[in-house]
């Protein structure tokens, strides 16, 4: 079994905005595109053309109806991919040390050439946050694209993970979730953002803003604000001739 | 204690050798897109941050492209069919025969009778060089695949306002504070929508999204409205009520920038009734009220009456257009307890929807301190802006009410003031741009010559529609003929039926440019597939002869005779042209190009230049010089070269030899070079006091003429009434010399109502709702654009098959079970298909997501592959023409002004099936490329 680190120096980690994710996908492909040629192998696709076609793929949207009190569902989109938890089963479970958890950054990684395929890490996450590569055989998780972040052969502004660099809705934030005064730490406070099934005890670094309240009515009345009917008997075209004669 | 030293690892690896800025095509969009190049192959396609349609993002289909550049599917040489029309089997041909074979069908056909080529271009980007060519080449059989898109938001935005939603416009994201979005699927500004929807949540903007399904952008509104398919102009004009009742509507903007005084002549079923009184200049009188006489609009702004009757000489008795509308909308049938039933929206949620409308435009008025002078020379101290904005798409226009129920919408907008206004919705460039500056339909046509005029434009009256002396249409889709007048993006939808029956007339040769019509793309798929393979009674196919070009082995390649094999979009010449769909954004005037950042590795060659060559060896003119040498050596050379007027060309930017020219200027030979410098496109910044208000603002106006979009100053007034509907209408009443068929007359009063107005879509119509119920919609997937994407190796992981999305009241009164089978059954036919309980839809609304059903064989797909076991499309139930009357006749399917196909109009019933797989099957088609295969590990070699 593998140990964590006793602690990090940060927590670097996501957060996901579900009150503007439009279950658009432009993450979940641009880090596939991303890491097909990044960390580790290239992220197959087995059967691409075929019948049953399976690839990995680092992140997912799941796409929920929800039923509330009212008579049609809500639709909510969520994103998922691996939250790099404080407490990470898939971590602990791992027989050869392929797993790992980063000192440094808190990152969740998978050492590939130790990989033995055994597919205990995702029986342990209970997020079914990893998959196992349908080509190699070892198993892929996100890397926070571990390859960007640090990247010199990047432009600064473009070291971040491709999901947050791509996603057109501004639903994913990117920063140190271990620092109380980041940007990320601040909208997690602002937006009342949580952990993801905290009853795991699994101490997730990824966090979810809720959608915002929804504003169906905001309870203004028309007969309030009204003017034309509220001015005589001579009606509409009444009410017309003296608006326009306030008009000049 | 660290139980294991993990081995170190590249945190800096190389990313690409090269990065080439271009422009995106997996979609409508026209993202800018960095590709990164390695080893000479595509690593990596990222969002351009410096572009102005996308600021960096990028979706998912643009995020696919690296395997859309490397389908399997990807045509790899010219072919000839050998096999029967539909098999699929070809053989391998070389260019040179390929274009001698084009131009031996197409040489005799310009010689003798140039209509017999209907040329046809589907997700055409270069519509401003082809429709060139087609009118070179003096066939009028030409359009885009705008008839079965979107021709309802274009025609009534033009005619209404002189610019449109669709992309030609957008909200004020940074400053409105309620949106209001109706029938928008993602397509279409995918990314700025997404991208404004996050800042207006950001900035506690509230929006409303109106649709029977709440996927997608609905589901992120704070208020989802899932009404009944085709009842939006109804529930449109019950908010134009509540604020007419309310006296909630800007009085100052209606007199000021509308026509809303112009007067209407009262002439009871005279040849004049209806139409606007004006004077001897032929421009629109209103009503001084001060003087109490008629004067010239221009001579009167605010002063004007809006109501009364006034006699204006001549014997003519004449009363404002908004008195009219007023009256109209007043009327108790639309109060919201009585469009309640209908659209299935509770009047107290209309009514509420009307006050916040009231309330975000009138009491949070916004007041910009920046000046401006209107077209009269009066100088306005601040920009006054009432902040709601509107957006509204497919699922307004692709119903037969589709006309008038979008000009609905821009009556909401114009009583609100809030069209061109700080908050509101805003034109991009070259829009706003009136009727008046855009030309009239030609269809003149005659051997050996080109046509004097472009194909397609927008008709003023009866005068300019393109039917002969009999009053027979000219076109072979039957555009701009009484069936649809107002048909501004012709119909593709009816050429392929229309030419197999010999109505109007038989053709020769059709030509396809990436339409996918054999399937996706029509209505009454499989009886498309039969037209194309009918044969006379000679033996010989009633379509004689079919030229396809497309860049991917698509259903419609299969009923090809000759193929054209496209490039892919990553390694061919475009131009995204203010001549053709720009990318402006409000705030500037934009242009891109794509170029080969790829090479092909396949004996293929871009369309627009196959296009420029067989132009050239059939010798038309503007395509050779006049020494009979080719004008263009290819589509780059044409893009940089050609002048469509003098100094105007397909790009904008760094025009002059010294690259000082914006819109206007000398061809630049540099231009290119000049465009990928700058990441792929070009910009040039809307003055600051010109902003706003551009159709009525001088500075705007100034800049307008300087870049080149009018030659003078077009000021002019939104047509809040219609006075080119009522002209038809007049006509429809016996009155002038062009007079509609008989058969259409009651039509032509019905609909063409000059004030925006709500009908029943046809088929609700057709009276028997108790057998058919329900209601069929779909939507189009975030993830997937059309059958091009839907084939891409990882977008069909995301959509490899559709379910149809049933209501749960449906599904629990049919007895069927989720996750089973039903079969669907339409007026023209029926579909099973696997169906999945919804509570997320209008009760009364099935819906599933388009183009992802395909042909076994098609798309390299494996003949076992979901899309076809599965996957289906609703195309098999929609038919091109409605049920007979019991007259015999039949009409089209679509919107009787503007021709657009009313896919959504589709009324169904459902019952439980045993079992699938999806019907109706058709039997495979061979597949010219072969079928992809296997496991995919793209980015292999990189890995580290």
């Amino acid at each position: 079994m593998t140990s964590l680190p006793e602690s990090v120096d940060s927590k670097l980690g996501l957060v996901i905005d579900l009150d503007t994710c439009v279950g658009c996908h432009a993450c979940v492909i641009n880090c596939k595109e991303w890491n097909t040629g990044g960390y580790g192998s290239a992220l197959s696709d087995g059967d691409a053309y075929g019948s049953d076609p399976l690839g990995a793929f680092l992140n997912r949207i799941h796409t929920y109806e929800v039923a509330g009190d009212s008579e049609r569902s809500q639709i909510v989109h969520f994103p998922k991919s691996c939250l790099h938890c404080d407490d990470a089963p898939c971590v602990t479970v791992c027989p050869t040390g392929a797993s790992f958890k980063r000192s440094e950054d808190g990152i969740v990684l998978v050492e590939e050439n130790w990989c033995i395929g055994c597919g205990l890490c995702a029986w342990a996450c209970p997020y079914g946050a990893r998959e196992m590569d349908p080509g190699e055989g070892v198993m892929k998780k996100c890397t926070l694209c571990v390859d960007r972040i640090y990247n010199e052969n990047l432009p600064e502004e473009d070291r971040e993970p491709a999901c947050v660099r791509a996603c057109p809705a501004n639903a994913r934030h990117f920063g140190d979730l271990g620092d109380p005064e980041s940007d990320v730490s601040r909208l997690v406070a602002e937006r009342s953002g949580y952990d993801l099934m905290p009853e795991q005890g699994t101490r997730p670094v990824n966090k979810y803003l809720p959608p915002r309240p929804r504003r169906e009515s905001d309870g203004i009345s028309l007969d309030g604000l009204a003017e034309a009917e509220r001015t005589g008997s001579d009606g509409f075209f009444g009410w017309l001739d003296r608006a326009l004669e306030r008009l000049g | 204690m660290k139980i294991f030293e993990y081995p170190a690892f590249n945190k800096s690896p190389k990313v690409s050798d090269e990065v080439r800025k271009t422009t995106c095509y997996m979609c409508a969009c026209r993202c800018g897109i960095d590709v990164h190049l390695r080893d000479g192959k595509v690593r990596y396609i990222q969002g351009n941050r410096d572009h102005p349609i996308n600021r960096g993002v990028i979706c998912a289909k643009g995020s696919a492209g690296i395997m859309q550049q490397y389908s399997p599917a990807r045509l790899r040489s010219p072919l000839k069919r050998v096999g029967p029309r539909g098999s699929g089997e070809f053989k391998e041909i070389s260019w040179d025969e390929a274009l001698e074979t084009a131009v031996s069908w197409l040489k005799p056909i310009r010689e003798t009778d140039p209509k017999r080529l209907a040329f046809f271009t589907g997700r055409d980007q270069s519509q401003s060089f082809t429709g060139w060519w087609a009118q070179q080449f003096g066939t009028p059989n030409y359009a885009a695949h705008g008839g079965f898109c979107s021709v309802n938001m274009a025609a009534a935005g033009i005619y209404t306002m002189g610019g449109s939603f669709w992309e030609f416009g957008q909200p004020d994201w940074e400053r409105t504070r309620m949106l209001m979005l109706f029938g928008v699927a993602e397509d279409h500004d995918s990314n700025p929508i997404k991208t404004g929807l996050a800042r207006l949540k950001e900035r506690g903007a509230k929006i409303i999204a109106v649709n029977p399904v709440r996927t997608g952008y609905n589901a992120i509104a704070d208020d989802w409205v899932g009404i009944t398919p085709g009842t939006d102009g109804l529930f449109v004009l019950s908010l134009v009520h509540e604020l007419l009742r309310s006296g909630k509507i800007d009085l100052e903007y209606l007199l000021r920038y509308t026509n809303a005084a112009h007067l209407v002549v009262v002439d009871d079923g005279g040849p004049r009734d209806g139409l606007l009184a004006r004077g001897d200049d032929g421009e629109p009188l209103v009503w001084d009220r001060a003087r109490g006489e008629a004067k010239c609009w221009k001579d009167c702004g605010i002063g004007a009456a809006l109501s009364g009757k006034f006699e204006i000489g001549g014997g003519l008795t004449a009363i404002p257009a908004f008195e009219l509308a007023a009256k109209k909308y007043l009327d108790s049938r639309y109060a919201p307890d009585n469009v309640e039933k209908a659209t299935g929206i509770a009047a107290a949620k209309i009514r509420s929807i009307a006050a916040e409308l009231a309330h975000a435009a009138f009491e949070q008025e916004i007041r910009l301190e920046q000046p401006w002078t209107d077209w009269r020379g009066e100088r306005h101290e601040f920009m006054i802006g009432r902040p709601v904005s509107f957006h509204a798409m497919r699922g307004i226009s692709a119903h037969s009410n589709g006309f008038q129920t979008c000009r609905a919408i821009h009556l909401l907008q114009l009583l609100l003031g809030s069209v061109e206004c700080p908050g509101g919705f805003r034109f991009k460039p070259p829009y706003p741009k009136p009727v008046a500056a855009h030309p009239r339909p030609c269809a003149e046509h005659g051997p050996g010559r080109p046509m004097p005029g472009p194909h397609l434009g927008y008709p003023r009256g009866p005068e300019d529609l393109l039917v002969d002396d009999a009053g027979e249409p000219l076109r072979i889709d039957k555009a701009f003929s009484w069936d649809a007048p107002l048909s501004a993006h012709g119909m593709m939808h009816m050429v392929i039926s229309n030419a197999a029956a010999g109505d109007p007339y038989g053709i020769d040769t059709l030509f396809l440019y990436m339409a996918n019509m054999a399937w996706n793309s029509s209505m009454n798929s499989l009886g498309v597939l039969e037209m194309l393979e009918r044969r006379d009674s000679s033996g010989e196919y009633v379509i004689p002869r079919i030229i396809c070009a497309d860049a991917y082995s698509s259903e419609t390649v299969a009923y090809a005779d000759l193929v054209l094999p496209d490039t892919t979009y990553l390694e061919r010449h475009d131009c995204i042209s203010l001549l053709d769909r720009p990318i402006c954004e409000p705030d500037a005037a934009a242009d891109a190009i794509r170029w080969p950042v790829v090479e092909p590795d396949r004996d293929v060659r871009g369309f627009q230049s196959v296009l420029i060559d067989i132009g050239a060896r059939l010798g038309l003119p503007g395509l050779c010089k006049p020494d009979g040498s080719p004008a263009y050596a290819d589509y780059a050379d044409y893009m940089v070269t050609h002048q469509r007027k003098p100094g105007i060309g397909p790009l904008a930017g760094w025009r002059n030899s010294d690259e000082s020219g914006s819109g206007r200027g000398s061809p630049n030979p540099n231009q290119l070079e000049r465009y990928i410098e700058n990441g792929g496109f070009w910009t040039s910044r809307v003055p600051d006091d010109a902003l706003y208000f551009k159709p009525w603002n001088s500075a705007y106006q100034k800049w307008a003429v300087a870049t080149g979009f009018y030659d003078e100053p077009t000021p002019y007034v939104f047509d809040l009434y219609l006075e080119t509907l009522c002209k038809f209408r007049v006509a429809a009443q016996g009155h002038g010399a062009r007079q509609p068929p008989d058969h259409l007359r009651e039509q032509i009063l019905d609909c063409f109502d000059p004030l925006p107005a709500w009908y029943p879509p046809f088929e609700d119509a057709l009276g028997d709702g108790d057998e058919f119920p329900l209601h069929a919609v779909t939507q189009r997937p975030a993830a997937m654009y059309h059958s091009w994407g839907s084939h891409n190796a990882w977008l069909r992981q995301i959509h490899g098959d559709n379910l149809l999305y049933v209501p749960k009241e449906v599904m629990d009164a049919a007895k069927l079970d989720d996750g089973g089978w039903a079969t669907v059954t339409s007026r023209h036919g029926k579909i099973t298909v696997r169906v999945r309980r919804t509570a997320a839809s209008n009760p009364r609304t099935l819906w599933t997501w388009n183009a992802i059903g395909k042909r076994k064989g098609a798309w390299a797909l494996s003949p076992d592959a979901p899309e076809s076991t599965n996957g289906f499309i609703v195309n098999h139930l929609i038919d091109e023409l409605l049920p007979p009357r019991p007259n015999g006749m039949r009409w089209a399917n679509s919107d009787p002004i503007t021709g657009q196909a009313a896919w959504y109009d589709l009324r169904v019933r459902i019952e439980p099936a045993s079992s699938g797989p999806a019907s109706p099957q058709v039997p495979a088609q061979a597949s010219p490329v072969g079928l992809g295969d296997g496991m995919l590990e793209y980015g292999k070699e990189w890995s580290e």
